[in-house]
C-alpha cells in the first residue's frame, strides 16, 4: 500500500547541509494501523510530509497504492489526495468559518460531488463518531476533542485507502485522547483504510500493529 | 457550482473584511461614473440645444454687414423657404435717464423673429413682444442693479431713447458667463439706426440666423463661397460650438482625477487583499491536504474578490451617479448650455466594469500567492509565509501594466501623454522600490550595538526576513505621490484662474475712441492716464508670399488664425504683461523696406511662422509687409490692451485707426462721474469698469474652485482609508511578536517604542520620497497636459508627506494597543 525507497530529506542551512531524513525505507500493508515514533527533532513530521505527498524528498521515492509521487506534479498529488488519502492533524485545522458539517463536506465536493448527497454522507460520519447534535456548530463553539472528532470525520468522509494521523491526541487530554485513538481503531476496522500515526507517546504507538522507530533521521530497531 | 459554494460559506466571517478591501475600488468607480456620465450629459446637452446656441440651423458671422455675394446667397435660400433673422452685437455705454448712471452693456439688436427656436422668457412675460412694435428695450436684470433704475425707466444708448420693459430670465444659448463683461441689453434691429453707434470702425459682430434643412452639403458649399469673404459659417452640429477651453479644461482635470482615483482604489484593493491573504494561508494549506488543486483553490478566492468587487463597484457607481447630479449644480454659470443630469448607463456600465477589471488584477497578484501555498503549512506554520511569494506573477504585472498604460492613454488629452503618464507612474514606481531597498540595506548597516533595544529591535524589523518594508514603502509612498501631485496640480491650476482676479495697472479701460477723439479724452481723464494704444484694423494677405487663399486651401496654419481681423498697435517699448521669448524686440529702429513684426508666441505658432518669415498685412486696403523679428510670451489674464501683433513706429501712423485707453481713477465715485461725462461728450466710447470685470470673473472663478476643490478633496478622503490599509499590510504579524514579547516580559512603552521605531521609518521614507516625486509629477503634468507653470507649493507638500508619515505611525501605535487589548493566552490560542 505505502512504500517508502531510501528516502532522504536534506536542508540547506547557509553552507551547511542539514540531514534531516537519512535513506528511511519501509513497506507498509493495506489495511494496517502503523505508527512512527520518536522524539522531538527525529524526523517524523518530515516523513508524514513525504508519505503523504505534501512535500518532496530530495532523493528516494515513495508509492503509495501504486502510484510514485515523484511522477506526479502538485496537483496531481493534490487529487491522489483527494481520493485516497485522509489527514488528522495535532492542531485539528478545521476551517474556522465552516460549520462541523460543511468541513466535514468540503473533500466529497471538492471531489465534485453533488451538496446534498455530500451533506448526507457528512452527517452519516459526523453520527458515527458522536457528533449528529453537533452538526451546525463551528469549530470555535466546539472542545477539543469534539473538533478533534470533526477532523476524524473530514478524513474519514471520502472512505480513504490510507489515513495520516500527525499527533492526533497532543492537544487533548489523556481521557479524551484515549478516546480518539479508539474512534481511529474502530473506524480503521471498519472501513480497512490503512493508519499511520505519528505520535512521541510510546504508549499510544504500542496500540498499533506495527511501530517504526526514528532516531536523528533514521528508522532503528 | 461546488466551488461556488464552499467559496460562498468560507467567506462567511471574512466577507465584510474582504469588501473593505474589494470595496477600495467604490470611490475610483464613483468619479469614473460621475465624471464620464456628467461628460455625456454637457454633450447630449449641447447637442441638444445647439440649433438654440446658434439660435437657428445655420448662422452667418461677420464684421459687417453681409457682403453682396453672401446677401444673394440667403436670398436664393429664403426663396426656397429658409427663415431668416439677425442679430448685431456690440458693446456701448448704457445710461439711466432718471438716475443718471452709465454701465457698459452689450447690445444686441434682434429682428423680431429671434430666436428661430427656443423661447426667450422674461419678466415680465409680455415684454419681449413688445420689442416687435416699440422702441423700447429688455436687460438683464444686473443692469437695473447696477443703474438703480426700474422697468419704465428711459435708457440712453448713443443717441437713441429706449423703455426698459422688462428684465431677461433665461435666452437660450446664452450662458451666464456671457454677462461677465457687461449685462445684455435687446433692442429692436429698426432702433439701431437712431442710436448712431455703428459707425466706421465700431467693433460689431454682424450674425445672420437661417432656419433651413442644414445638409452637409449645403454648408461646404456655404463655406467654400464665404470663407474668403471672411463671413464664418456655423451649423447646430458642430456639437462643441461654445464649449470652452476652460470647460476643455475642467476635462483634463477631470480625468486625472478620475485615473488617480482608480489607482488608488487599485492599491487599496492591492493591499487590502494582501492582507486577507496571509490570514487565509492556514485554510488554504488544509484544503490542499484535503485534495484542493491551485485551480480550484484560485476559482475559490477569485470568485470571492470577484463578488465583492462587484459589489464594491456597483456601490461605487451609485455614489458616481449622486455626484453626477451635483456637478452641473457646482459649475451650471460655467456651461454653454442648460445640462439636465439624467442616468447614462452606458458610462455606468463602463465605470462597473472597469473598476471591476482594475480590482480583480490588483487583487489578483497577492491572491496568486495563495496557490503556492504548500499543504505542509498545516503541519508547520512556518511554510507558510515563506512560500507566500508573488514574484513569479508576472502574468497579472503585465496586465496591470497594460490597463494602466490604456487608462492614462483613454483618460489624458492626448494618447503621447498617456504613455508618458504610465511611464512616469512607472518610473515613480522604481524610485520607491529603489527608496525601500536603500532603506533596509541602511537600516542593517547604521544599526549599532550601543542603541537602545526596542529602537535596534525597531530598525532590525526593516530588513529581518519576510519584512514589510518594500510593500509598505512602496504603497504609501505611491499615495503619498498620486496625492500630493494631485494637490499640486490643483494648487496651480487654480492659481492660473485667480491671477484673472490680480490687480493691473489701471481700473477702466476705453475703447472704440475715434482716433479725433483721443486727445479730448486724455484731457478728461487727466493724470491718471495709465496707457494709450492705437488699434488698427487688418487682416493677413499672405506668408512668404503665398497668399492667404491657397495657404487656407493647403491647411497650412490654424484656419482662425490666418482668416482673423487682426486689431494691431505699433509702440517701441513692451508693455508690463508681455515679455520676448524669441528674436528681438525691434525697439526704436527706424524701420527700412520691409517693417520689423512682433507677434504673439501662440499666434505665431498656430500661423506657422518662424522669426524671419514674411508676412504681408492688408491695412484696409494697402498691403504692408513685414518681417517676424520677435515673438512675444503675453499674460491674457490682465485685463490690458494685450495684442497679437505689434508694428514698430513709423508704419501704421496714417492708417485709419481707434484707440484704446487704459487709465487709473481713484475711487468709485470719480469714476462714475467720469464715465457720464465721456458718455456725454463721446456716445460711441465704450468703458470697461475693470473692478466690475474682475469681480464677476471671480466669482465664476470661485464656483470653479469650488468645484475641483470639491473634486480634489473627494480623491484625498479615498487615500486616507487606502493609506491605512497599504500600511497595515503585515499589522497582524507585528501585533504577534509583540504578544509573544509581553509574554516573556516586555512592557507597553518597550512594545510600542519598537514599533514606532519601525513605522516611523517606514513612514518617514515611503510619504517623503512619494512627495519629492509628486514635484516632478505635477511639474510633468502641468507642463504637458494643461501647458501651465509649475510653482512649487513646498510647505503643503511637506504637510501632506507628514499626514502619510503620521498615518503609518498611528498604524505603529494602534498596533502597540492591539498588543495589549488581549491576554497572551487568548493571541497564542488563535495561533
Amino acid at each position: 500500500m505505502l512504500v517508502a525507497r531510501e528516502l532522504t530529506k536534506e536542508y540547506q542551512s547557509g553552507a551547511r547541509t542539514l540531514t534531516v531524513l537519512d535513506a528511511v525505507s519501509f513497506d507498509i500493508p493495506q489495511g494496517t494501523f502503523v505508527s512512527i515514533v520518536g522524539p522531538s527533532g527525529s524526523g517524523k513530521t518530515t516523513l508524514l510530509g513525504l508519505l503523504a505527498g505534501l512535500d518532496t524528498p530530495t532523493s528516494g521515492s515513495v508509492i503509495l497504492d501504486g502510484a510514485d509521487l515523484a511522477t506526479l506534479d502538485e496537483d496531481r498529488r493534490a487529487k491522489l489526495r483527494g481520493e485516497k488519502v485522509g489527514f488528522v492533524f495535532q492542531s485539528f485545522q478545521l476551517i474556522p468559518t465552516l460549520t462541523a458539517l460543511e468541513n466535514v463536506s468540503v473533500p466529497l465536493e471538492l471531489r465534485g460531488e453533488r451538496e446534498s448527497p455530500a451533506a448526507e454522507r457528512a452527517r452519516d460520519v459526523l453520527g458515527r463518531v458522536g457528533l449528529g447534535d453537533r452538526v451546525g456548530h463551528f469549530p470555535a463553539q466546539l472542545s477539543g476533542g469534539e473538533q478533534q472528532r470533526v477532523a476524524i470525520a473530514r478524513a474519514f468522509a471520502n472512505q480513504p485507502r490510507i489515513l495520516f494521523a500527525d499527533e492526533p491526541t497532543g492537544n487533548l487530554d489523556a481521557a479524551t485522547g484515549l478516546r480518539i485513538v479508539e474512534l481511529l481503531e474502530s473506524l480503521n476496522g471498519e472501513s480497512g483504510s490503512t493508519i499511520v500515526l505519528v505520535t512521541h507517546d510510546l504508549g499510544l504507538a504500542g496500540r498499533a500493529l506495527r511501530m517504526i522507530k526514528l532516531a536523528d533521521g533514521r528508522v532503528v530497531p | 457550482m461546488n466551488l461556488a459554494r464552499i467559496a460562498w460559506r468560507e467567506s462567511r466571517t471574512t466577507r465584510r473584511r474582504l469588501f473593505l478591501y474589494m470595496g477600495s475600488i467604490a470611490f475610483g468607480v464613483a468619479a469614473l461614473v460621475a465624471i464620464d456620465s456628467f461628460a455625456a450629459n454637457v454633450t447630449q446637452s449641447v447637442r441638444e440645444q445647439s440649433r438654440s446656441l446658434i439660435g437657428g440651423d445655420l448662422s452667418l458671422t461677420s464684421r459687417g454687414p453681409l457682403p453682396p455675394v453672401a446677401r444673394a446667397l440667403v436670398d436664393s435660400l429664403r426663396a426656397k423657404g429658409a427663415r431668416e433673422a439677425h442679430v448685431t452685437s456690440f458693446a456701448s455705454m448704457a445710461v439711466d435717464r432718471r438716475t443718471g448712471l452709465t454701465r457698459l452693456v452689450q447690445v444686441r439688436a434682434i429682428t423680431p423673429n429671434f430666436p428661430l427656436y427656443g423661447a426667450v422668457v422674461t419678466d415680465p412675460s409680455r415684454a419681449w413682444k413688445t420689442l416687435d412694435t416699440q422702441e423700447a428695450v429688455v436687460v438683464d436684470p444686473a443692469l437695473l442693479v447696477a443703474l438703480d433704475g426700474h422697468v419704465g425707466d428711459t435708457l440712453a444708448l448713443g443717441y437713441g431713447r429706449f423703455v426698459i420693459a422688462g428684465t431677461l430670465r433665461t435666452v437660450p444659448g446664452d450662458a451666464a458667463i456671457a454677462a461677465a463683461i457687461g449685462p445684455r441689453v435687446f433692442i429692436p434691429e429698426a432702433g439701431l439706426a437712431v442710436t448712431q453707434l455703428l459707425t466706421f470702425g465700431s467693433r460689431a459682430e454682424y450674425k445672420t440666423v437661417l432656419g433651413v434643412n442644414a445638409t452637409p452639403a449645403l454648408e461646404t458649399r456655404l463655406r467654400n463661397r464665404l470663407d474668403t469673404l471672411h463671413v464664418r459659417v456655423q451649423s447646430a452640429t458642430d456639437t462643441d460650438t461654445g464649449l470652452t477651453d476652460a470647460v476643455k479644461r475642467l476635462r483634463n482635470f477631470l480625468g486625472v482625477v478620475a485615473l488617480v482615483s482608480l489607482l488608488l482604489g487599485g492599491i487599496g484593493v492591492a493591499s487590502g487583499v494582501r492582507a486577507f491573504v496571509r490570514r487565509k494561508i492556514d485554510t488554504v494549506a488544509i484544503l490542499r491536504c484535503l485534495g484542493a488543486t491551485t485551480r480550484q483553490i484560485l476559482l475559490i478566492y477569485v470568485g470571492q474578490a470577484a463578488a465583492m468587487g462587484l459589489i464594491g463597484a456597483a456601490a461605487g457607481a451609485l455614489l458616481g451617479v449622486g455626484l453626477q447630479f451635483g456637478l452641473p449644480l457646482a459649475i451650471r454659470d460655467f456651461l454653454p448650455v442648460d445640462v439636465d443630469p439624467h442616468l447614462v448607463p452606458g458610462a455606468i456600465g463602463f465605470g462597473l466594469l472597469l473598476g471591476l477589471w482594475v480590482a480583480l488584477w490588483f487583487a489578483l497578484r497577492p491572491l496568486l500567492a495563495l496557490g503556492s501555498i504548500s499543504p505542509l503549512a498545516a503541519l508547520r506554520r512556518e511554510y507558510g509565509d515563506e512560500k507566500l511569494r508573488e514574484g513569479r506573477a508576472i502574468f497579472p504585472a503585465l496586465v496591470l501594466a497594460a490597463t494602466v498604460l490604456a487608462l492614462s492613454v483613454a483618460r489624458a488629452p492626448r494618447p503621447r501623454l498617456g504613455v508618458g503618464i504610465a511611464l512616469g507612474i512607472g518610473v515613480v514606481l522604481l524610485a520607491l522600490w529603489a527608496g525601500a531597498v536603500a532603506l533596509s540595506w541602511l537600516a542593517r548597516r547604521i544599526t549599532r550595538s550601543g542603541w537602545p533595544y526596542v529602537i535596534r529591535q525597531g530598525v532590525a524589523n526593516l530588513y529581518r526576513p519576510a519584512n514589510q518594508t518594500r510593500a509598505v514603502v512602496l504603497s504609501l509612498g505611491f499615495g503619498a505621490f498620486l496625492i500630493a501631485t494631485l494637490y499640486l496640480v490643483q494648487t496651480n491650476v487654480l492659481r492660473e484662474l485667480n491671477v484673472a482676479t490680480d490687480a493691473s495697472r489701471g481700473n477702466v479701460l476705453f475703447f472704440d475712441v475715434q482716433s479725433d477723439q483721443a486727445l479730448g479724452l486724455d484731457s478728461m481723464v487727466g493724470r491718471g492716464v495709465v496707457e494709450t494704444a492705437p488699434l488698427v484694423t487688418m487682416r493677413i494677405a499672405s506668408i512668404n508670399g503665398v497668399a492667404i487663399g491657397e495657404l487656407q486651401r493647403a491647411k497650412k496654419g490654424a484656419a482662425w488664425a490666418l482668416r482673423r481681423e487682426y486689431r494691431s498697435t505699433y509702440r517701441d517699448t513692451l508693455v508690463g504683461s508681455e515679455h520676448v521669448v524669441a528674436g528681438r524686440w525691434f525697439g526704436k529702429d527706424p524701420p527700412g523696406d520691409t517693417a520689423e513684426l512682433s507677434l504673439e508666441a501662440d499666434v505665431a505658432k498656430e500661423l506657422g511662422v518662424t522669426l524671419g518669415s514674411r508676412i504681408t498685412w492688408d491695412v484696409q486696403g494697402v498691403p504692408v509687409p513685414t518681417r517676424l523679428t520677435s515673438t512675444r510670451d503675453v499674460d491674457w489674464a490682465r485685463f490690458e490692451p494685450n495684442i497679437f501683433a505689434v508694428f514698430p513706429n513709423g508704419v501704421l501712423e496714417h492708417a485709419p485707426h481707434q484707440v484704446v485707453v487704459l487709465a487709473n481713477v481713484p475711487n468709485s465715485a470719480t469714476l462714475s462721474r467720469l464715465q457720464r461725462a465721456v458718455v456725454d461728450r463721446y456716445p460711441n466710447v465704450s468703458t470697461v469698469d475693470l473692478t466690475l470685470v474682475r469681480d464677476t470673473i471671480g466669482r465664476i472663478v470661485r464656483k470653479v474652485t469650488l468645484a475641483i476643490r470639491f473634486l480634489a478633496l473627494f480623491s484625498l478622503a479615498l487615500a486616507i482609508p487606502v493609506l491605512f490599509s497599504s500600511a497595515s499590510t503585515s499589522r497582524r504579524d507585528r501585533v504577534r511578536e509583540g504578544v509573544l514579547l509581553k509574554t516573556l516580559g516586555a512592557s507597553r512603552a518597550q512594545i510600542q517604542a519598537i514599533m514606532l521605531a519601525e513605522y516611523a521609518a517606514l513612514g518617514l521614507v515611503g510619504a517623503l520620497t512619494g512627495v519629492l516625486l509628486s514635484f516632478a509629477g505635477a511639474w510633468a503634468l502641468l507642463h504637458f497636459a494643461f501647458e501651465s507653470s509649475f510653482t512649487p507649493a513646498i510647505l503643503p507638500a511637506l504637510g501632506i508627506a507628514l499626514i502619510c508619515a503620521a498615518l503609518a505611525i498611528l498604524i505603529g501605535v494602534l498596533g502597540g494597543r492591539d498588543v495589549f487589548a488581549e491576554t497572551p493566552i487568548t493571541a497564542l490560542r488563535a495561533e
